[in-house]
């Protein structure tokens, strides 16, 4: 090969080799989109996913929203001070939270949290076995175990957002309020008056997508893992790092769906 | 009746199975002896579809194991694997019951734990136990539990992938015994892997041992000692010297 070409063959492996691995992630996911529609159900594992996915999750989230808020509010109020427009903070805040950070942060902070155990949890029970433990006891994996962790994913990453939103605002209601001076009920008519709908439909809308991405990405990784404990740990590693990159894309294109047309 | 024709599978440059072909008959109880590394759990993986082999055929009753119904296929099979494989996320009589709480062999939740409890009993663990989890268990325990979930609901087809490593003498000679009682009482077919010979004597109707990917020698387990097969020798008596290399 013309040496000169080397690298952009190498360039060329590498995208071919990605596009491998998003079209088994999509194969993946459209398995367990097919499974979801069908019986058997296993409720008793979909409320343990719930549990662990959303309302563990609570707490975390709540933080994240709450300090993100706070420091909006800061922020919005010295960068507006330099054009006298610091009775911009409460819309802002509520614009920036809803649109964005809510659930951006949200979706990083579940992968984080709920991407990696999902991924770690799988990928040991794929290397003890419990696997095809699972299989010979005519239990298909993936309805019993990828099916109610994504649904859960589904249905509590965008209540999750909502509440993101909610507290973050709070958070920078708190902040302005107390600090910068701004009166309590003129701070919410103007939040309440500013957000429209569809800042609100997008919130949970992406909430519900980074949910989904959050948990087939644990789920995806952890099925495929290498033997080992260091097999688990390259999945659980690879799992967040695709998790994280796919929701930031997703936002990404979401925002564009939503907001330029 | 197992069958199992010319399979190959390989894992990468590593050739575990070279075309390995062995006949089990329906109500027997075959034990599979071999080296360590040789493919044995490889081999009842095959059977059970959970490894695809890369050539040969695979009959369970005359059926490919490809086609047919699977669930109804695995219905019919108990499994032991070497590790156990527990679900740690379940207690131990939930473990035991997995079968019976859910799917077509689906109990009331009393019967599911009362069967579990007795198939506890039987490989000699007390009904405390039960609402253990299994990583508060020894290995041996968690070999059992796992011994107990394979024969749950009493399977046609069982495979037991070292019941007895890690069990003191007494408790062996009791799997032994559990084991040669279920092929005899229950009529169910076994397929065994052991390295403990005198489980192979009390367990076997036929042995087979595997080396270099394909059975090296099969027969009744009271031919084996007869046999003078060199390699089947070396192994049953556990000579460092012979055919089979010890340094592999
Ligand atoms: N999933 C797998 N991926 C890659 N290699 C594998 C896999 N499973 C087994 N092997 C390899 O196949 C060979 C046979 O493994 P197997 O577990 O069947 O041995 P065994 O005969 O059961 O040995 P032992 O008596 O020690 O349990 C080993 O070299 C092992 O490394
Ligand atoms: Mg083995």
């Amino acid at each position: 090969m013309n040496p000169a070409a080397r690298p952009l063959a190498h360039i060329g492996r590498m995208a071919i080799a990605l596009l491998a691995a998003l079209g088994r992630v999509a194969i993946f996911a459209g398995t367990a989109a097919g499974h979801m529609l069908r019986p058997p159900f296993y409720p008793r594992e979909l409320g343990h996913a719930l549990l662990h996915v959303g309302w563990l999750s609570l707490p975390v989230v709540g933080l994240t929203a709450l300090f993100t808020g706070g420091a909006l509010a800061l922020q919005i109020y010295a960068g507006g001070a330099r054009f006298n427009a610091e009775a911009v903070v409460p819309q802002i805040v509520a614009i920036g939270m809803v649109r964005e950070l809510g659930p951006v942060l949200v979706g990083l902070m579940i992968a984080a949290r709920v991407t990696s155990s999902i991924a770690a949890e799988i990928a040991t029970m794929k290397v003890t076995e419990q696997i095809d433990a699972l299989v010979t006891l005519s239990t298909h994996p993936m309805k019993y175990l990828v099916v109610p962790r994504v649904i859960a994913g589904l249905l509590t990453v965008p209540v999750l957002v909502g509440v993101g939103d909610v507290i973050g605002i709070f958070g920078g209601y708190a902040v302005a309020v107390q600090n910068l001076g701004f009166n309590p009920a003129a701070y919410l008519a103007n939040t309440v008056d500013f957000l429209e709908p569809r800042d609100i439909l997008s919130s949970l809308a992406k909430g519900c997508a980074f949910g989904g991405i959050a948990t087939v990405m644990g789920c995806y990784f952890g099925m495929n893992s290498g033997r080992g404990a260091q097999g688990v740990g390259r999945a659980t590693k690879s799992s967040v790092e695709a998790a994280a990159v796919l929701i930031l894309a997703a936002n990404f294109v979401l925002t564009g769906v939503f907001f330029s047309l | 009746m197992i069958v199992m024709q010319d399979v190959h599978k390989r894992f990468g440059p590593n050739r575990v199975l070279r075309g390995m072909s062995l006949e089990i008959a329906r109500g027997s109880s075959m034990v599979i002896i071999g080296g360590s590394g040789t493919g044995k759990s490889v081999a009842l993986k095959c059977v059970l579809g959970l490894i695809r082999p890369d050539a040969g055929r695979i009959l369970v009753d005359g059926q490919d194991i490809r086609t047919g119904d699977r669930d109804a296929f695995l219905a019919r099979f108990g499994m032991l694997f070497q590790g156990a494989a527990l679900f740690d996320s379940l207690s131990v009589w939930q473990n035991v019951a997995f079968r019976l709480l859910r799917g077509s062999l689906k109990r009331p939740v009393d019967e599911a734990r009362a069967i579990a409890i007795e198939k506890l009993r039987r490989v000699g663990l007390k009904p405390e136990v039960a609402d253990r989890f299994p990583s508060e268990l020894s290995g041996g325990m968690q070999k059992r539990v796992g011994l107990a979930r394979a024969i749950a609901a009493e399977p046609e087809i069982i495979f037991f992938d070292e019941p007895t490593t890690g069990l003191d003498p007494i408790m062996a000679g009791v799997i032994n015994d559990l084991i040669r009682e279920i092929v005899v009482e229950m009529g169910a077919t076994a397929m065994t892997i052991t390295h403990d010979m005198s489980s192979v004597r009390a367990i076997a109707d036929r042995v087979a041992m595997l080396h270099d990917g394909v059975i090296q020698w099969t027969g009744p387990v009271a031919g084996m000692d007869a046999a003078d097969d060199p390699y089947l020798s070396q192994f049953i008596n556990g000579r460092a010297d012979g055919p089979i290399e010890a340094v592999r």
